[in-house]
């Protein structure tokens, strides 16, 4: 099968755009990102089944029909996102709320780990091993 | 068989029940559990049920000689310490409950381990054993001793199981079965040699053997009753069982009695050496455990008739003399309060009866006839009576159990007129009774020895060698000199130490340490692992990911060779017009400063998407995407008013870190495009998909493809799917509703009637009449749509998803032309109870399926003839659809309900003032009510 130039090129523009607001630390903009990728994935999963007249049996011949597999995929994914994006809108919402703003914060544990890997001491665990 | 182990499972849930309700006694009856292990004692039955069919697993088990001589022990001595443990505890004591549990627990996992065929199902119930004596050991979790000797001994033992598991699969692979009487009944499979050293690197660690000894001593923080089964009579057998079970096989694998003759040899010398050391009575103890493991592992792993005779009954000795002797140090800690041999005096002559059973078992361990540890010794001399290097061992690891053992009963009896600690006159004759039966029982097999000899009979057949008898005389020869030699030897030692010899102060060999280095290394290289790679950044961990995704993306498409071979521009031209319009869409809404900004050209690229969907052929995603797309621009514009309009308020330079930034998006973008290209481009095969129309119409009953598919052969994805819209819904409510007070005035809202209020609710507040009245005249017809679109959605565009969407923004309308009341006259219904509804349609249709005699989710096709309407087609699984529907829906009413009504709430003033959260607000985007 010979890939659709045009969808391609969407396909890493989506992409591209979408990670780097993935990339940023607000989390509405990680979440725009998020959509923009989900796009680009679902245009990915259509890119694999050929183009032509909508699944339904009876309106075309089979032959012309559009590949129905890719399309009950993506139909999923889209209803998923947005329930995903309901649930990081609220999270959004909540950060700024409490936080006053929407800023990803480093992990805290993390950074502790990373200050004993600094100091060469164990994990802290020692009691019991 | 398999009943036995059921009801051990059955008796360690109820346990803490029963222990609750009737106190200590409980414990009366449950110790008829591990008793009842007595009831399949048999020299050959075998079992087979299903387990895992389709992996070749089943539950086999299997039983004979040794397995019913283990089988004795483990139930026996199980129920013995049980019934002790009755007394043993304080009434009332907090931990029982869970000790019992384990308890029994142990003593299943044990039995499954004896009675296992299959050498996975061994290794299943070997590692159940190491559990529950880790939280034997550990039971009392606030002492880090407890946890520090738990988790060596789970690490050592685990460890070693892990080796022992490999050592299983090549056995397992190479015969290709995991039955043990069938690899046994076969020759030897390939690798049998590596497979027999890690098995015994399982079987030794299990068993204590040099030089994975250290944890035992340690895992006596146990309370003593769990170290007299677990670590003396049963589980540290394991080890022992193992190499008797599997050496008539493998014991002619080259490494085999090497590793076990040498490796046990060591252990009995350094552990009665090291037993000569302690002050503790039950270290003592338990370095003597140590050596006796060692002593039968030599007798097993030489593998001849006469020695593994001699083996078992040293096993049997060893089971009963070694638990007699916890208990007694049980007993004296409990009445005194100390296990110092230096701060006790003079409990011999208050509690004779208890010395007296502590000096028959001694008596046993020390080998005078007529006990079963004479029989066993005498025994194990003769067979070795060939091996003057393992014979000269073996006679030097009995004189150092002669000198604890004495060292035992005199640290433990004796007056000492620099100690003063003595216990009371008299004992609860019930304390001690377990102790005596055992050490009674010694005496028992000991003149019984005959009759274990001719039931042991049928497995002394598995080995080589001449055969040997178990008598308590023989008549005059090497073993019984060598008896006497080891006596007076061992009583010369203990009164040498007496008199003042001075005991070289030798430490075990640091295996100990080893383990505690390499544990600390461990420790550390994580620690360092996890600084260099978890850094705590969200970008930084998505870049990693990326950045491993470019790398090994790009090489496999680099080493892949492929080349191109034509290129398609477009299926239409209008694809590349609307193309331009998403991406140009993109890549300002990357670059964007304004959150509104931002989202507007995110929604245009969606609804660019949606179009090429049309181009494409595909109209139900077309018609989901521009639905979602609405419904996603409404919400995040209800949630937008409520945050600063810019991402940030600081300028954004062009730091290095955002240069990285962007070349890693850019570089994904390119290796998906070329992934994309490829994967296409090396499509050749037929899709699956073919096939599809003409079952959609003969089994789904629909003409649409797509949503047939849905709900039907992808039924289950569909169903999980909308399980996370229920979790979603969930999450919004609870994230945004900040008080349980704030939900139960939600749900008083939402049963007011709205006549209550009057029609029309607009003008009472900003909201326009007129958006208001055009609302309500359209809602019902959209309603309506939504339901025709539902049902239509088998043959044409639309079903469960576009319907639910389509209602969802009915409500919608309704809510953004007049609020939050407004939106409780549309849907005076809680959200929550709408998506549960669906839910419930969906797995009711679900599990209709299943009592209707099919498969979960099949459809059925219907016909019906009902009143008015006439003759109906249809298939059952738009009974699924109806219930996505139904879910759909109560998404975006949770969503009105939480991002819309309730943070209109928060932020409406003198109403909600003491619950609004501390957002910083920005006053010019309050008033930004109507969206787009």
């Amino acid at each position: 099968m010979t890939p659709n130039l045009v969808y391609v090129v969407i396909v890493g523009v989506l992409f591209t755009a979408g990670i780097a607001m993935l990339l940023e630390r607000s989390l509405t903009r990680v979440l725009m990102g998020m959509i923009l990728l989900g796009n680009g994935v679902n245009l990915l999963i259509l890119l694999g089944g050929h183009a032509g007249a909508p699944p339904i049996v009876g309106a075309a011949p089979g032959e012309e029909m559009a590949d129905p597999l890719p399309q009950i995929m993506i139909l999923t994914a889209i209803v998923i996102t947005l329930g995903m994006t309901a649930f990081l809108l609220a999270l959004a919402y909540r950060s700024s709320a409490m936080a006053g703003h929407d800023e990803v914060q480093d992990d805290v544990e993390d950074r502790r780990i990373m200050r004993l890997a600094e100091t060469d001491q164990g994990s802290g665990t020692e009691d019991d091993r | 068989m398999l009943a036995i182990l059921v009801l051990h499972a059955f008796a360690a849930l109820i346990a803490p029940v029963l222990i609750r309700l009737v106190g200590n006694k409980a414990l009366y009856v449950l110790a008829l559990v591990p008793a009842s292990t007595a009831l399949v004692i048999d020299d050959s039955r075998a079992e087979t049920y299903d387990w895992v069919p389709h992996l070749g697993m089943d539950i086999a088990l299997r039983s004979g000689p040794l397995q019913s001589l283990m089988l004795l022990v483990v139930g026996g001595i199980g129920a013995v310490v049980l019934v002790y443990c009755a007394s043993y505890f304080a009434p009332g004591d907090p931990g029982l409950g869970r000790f019992a549990a384990v308890f029994l627990g142990f003593a299943g996992a044990m039995t499954g381990l004896v009675l296992s065929d299959d050498l996975l199902l061994l290794y299943v119930f070997w590692e159940l054993t190491t559990v529950f004596s880790y939280l034997l050991i550990g039971h009392k979790p606030e002492q880090a001793a407890g946890r520090r000797a738990a988790m060596q001994a789970l690490v050592v033992t685990t460890a070693g199981g892990l080796a022992m598991l490999a050592g299983f699969v090549i056995l397992g692979h190479g015969a290709g079965t995991y039955r043990w009487s069938e690899i046994a009944a076969g020759p030897l499979p390939a690798g049998s040699a590596t497979a027999a050293v890690l098995i015994l690197a399982g079987a030794l660690s299990k068993s204590a053997i040099f030089p994975f000894s250290f944890w035992l001593p340690a895992a006596m923080a146990a309370p003593t009753p769990a170290s007299a089964y677990l670590h003396a009579a049963s589980m540290v057998k394991a080890g022992v069982f193992l190499v008797g079970l599997l050496g008539p096989v493998l014991a002619v694998t080259p490494a085999w009695q090497p590793i076990t003759v040498a490796a046990g040899s060591v252990t009995l010398l350094l552990g009665g050496w090291a037993a000569l050391r302690q002050h503790d009575l039950k270290l003592l103890l338990a370095y003597g455990t140590v050596s006796q493991l060692g002593l039968l592992t030599v007798a097993f792993g030489a593998a001849t008739k006469a020695a593994v005779l001699a083996g078992v009954a040293l096993l049997l000795a060893h089971a009963l003399f070694k638990a007699t002797l916890f208990m007694v140090v049980g007993i004296i800690d409990k009445v005194t309060g100390t296990r110092d041999l230096r701060s006790l005096s003079g409990l011999g002559r208050r509690m004779p009866a208890l010395a007296a059973v502590a000096a028959l078992a001694v008596a046993s361990m020390a080998g005078l006839p007529p006990l079963v540890g004479f029989v066993g010794k005498e025994a194990l001399f003769a067979a070795f009576e060939h091996d003057p290097l393992v014979l000269a061992a073996l006679v030097a690891g009995s004189i150092l159990t002669v000198a604890y053992g004495l060292r035992f009963l005199w640290g433990a009896f004796a007056v000492k007129p620099s100690a003063s600690i003595a216990g009371p006159a008299r004992l609860s004759p019930v304390l001690v009774a377990p102790a005596a039966l055992l050490a009674l029982a010694g005496v028992a097999v000991g003149v019984g020895a005959p009759t274990l000899d001719r039931a042991l009979t049928p497995y002394l057949q598995l080995w080589t060698g001449t055969t040997d008898h178990l008598a308590l005389w023989h008549g005059p020869g090497l073993p019984v000199l060598l008896s006497v030699v080891v006596l007076t030897g061992g009583a010369a030692i203990f009164v040498g130490q007496r008199r003042g010899v001075r005991w070289p102060e030798q430490r075990l060999p640091a295996a100990d340490g080893v383990y505690r280095w390499l544990m600390a290394a461990i420790d550390r290289a994580a620690v360092e692992v996890t600084g260099a790679t978890q850094r705590g950044s969200l970008p930084f961990s998505l870049g990693i990911i990326l950045a491993v995704l470019v790398v090994m993306g790009a090489t496999t498409l680099l080493l892949s060779g492929f080349r191109p071979d034509g290129v398609r521009l477009w299926d239409t031209p209008l694809q590349l017009v609307v193309g331009a319009v998403v991406v140009a869409a993109a890549v300002i809404a990357a670059r964007a400063q304004r959150r509104l900004t931002a989202m507007i050209l995110v929604g245009v690229c969606g609804y660019g998407v949606a179009v090429l969907f049309v181009l494409h052929g595909a109209p139900d995603l077309a018609l989901t995407q521009f639905l979602v797309e609405t419904v996603t621009i409404v919400m995040f514009v209800l949630v937008l008013r409520r945050l600063p309009p810019r991402f940030s308020e600081r300028p954004r330079p062009l730091r290095a870190s955002r240069w990285l930034r962007m070349a890693v998006a850019g570089a994904a973008g390119v290796v998906t495009s070329a992934m994309a290209y490829v994967a296409v481009s090396g499509r050749l095969a037929e899709p699956v998909s073919v096939g599809f129309p003409e079952p959609a119409v003969s089994f789904g009953g629909g003409h649409n493809v797509v949503n047939v598919a849905l709900v039907d052969i992808r039924a289950w994805d569909t169903m999980g799917e909308i399980s996370v819209l229920v979790v979603a819904a969930t999450g919004v409510a609870s994230l945004i509703y900040q008080r349980s007070a704030a939900l139960q005035r939600r749900r008083a809202e939402q049963t007011v009637p709205a006549r209550k209020a009057g029609w029309l609710l607009a003008g009472e507040s900003r909201e326009s009449i007129i958006l208001q009245v055009v609302a309500r005249l359209l809602f019902h017809t959209i309603v309506l749509f939504s339901v025709y679109l539902l049902f239509s959605g088998h043959n044409a565009p639309g079903g469960g998803f576009a319907g639910g969407l389509v209602a969802g923004l009915a409500l919608t309308i309704r809510y953004l032309a007049g609020g939050r009341r407004e939106l409780n006259a549309a849907a005076p219904v809680d959200a929550g109870l709408v998506l549960g509804t669906g839910l419930l349609i969906a797995v009711g249709t679900g599990a209709a399926a299943l009592i209707a005699g099919g498969q979960v989710l099949q459809s059925a096709l219907v016909d019906v003839t009902l009143p008015l309407i006439g003759h109906v087609h249809f298939a059952t699984s738009a009974c699924f659809d109806v219930g996505v529907y139904l879910i759909v829906v109560g998404l975006v009413l949770e969503i009105l309900r939480s991002l819309g009504g309730e943070l209109d709430r928060q932020h409406s003033g003198a109403e909600s003032a003491p619950e609004a959260p501390e957002t910083p607000e920005m006053p010019e985007t309050q008033r930004e009510k109507e969206p787009v």
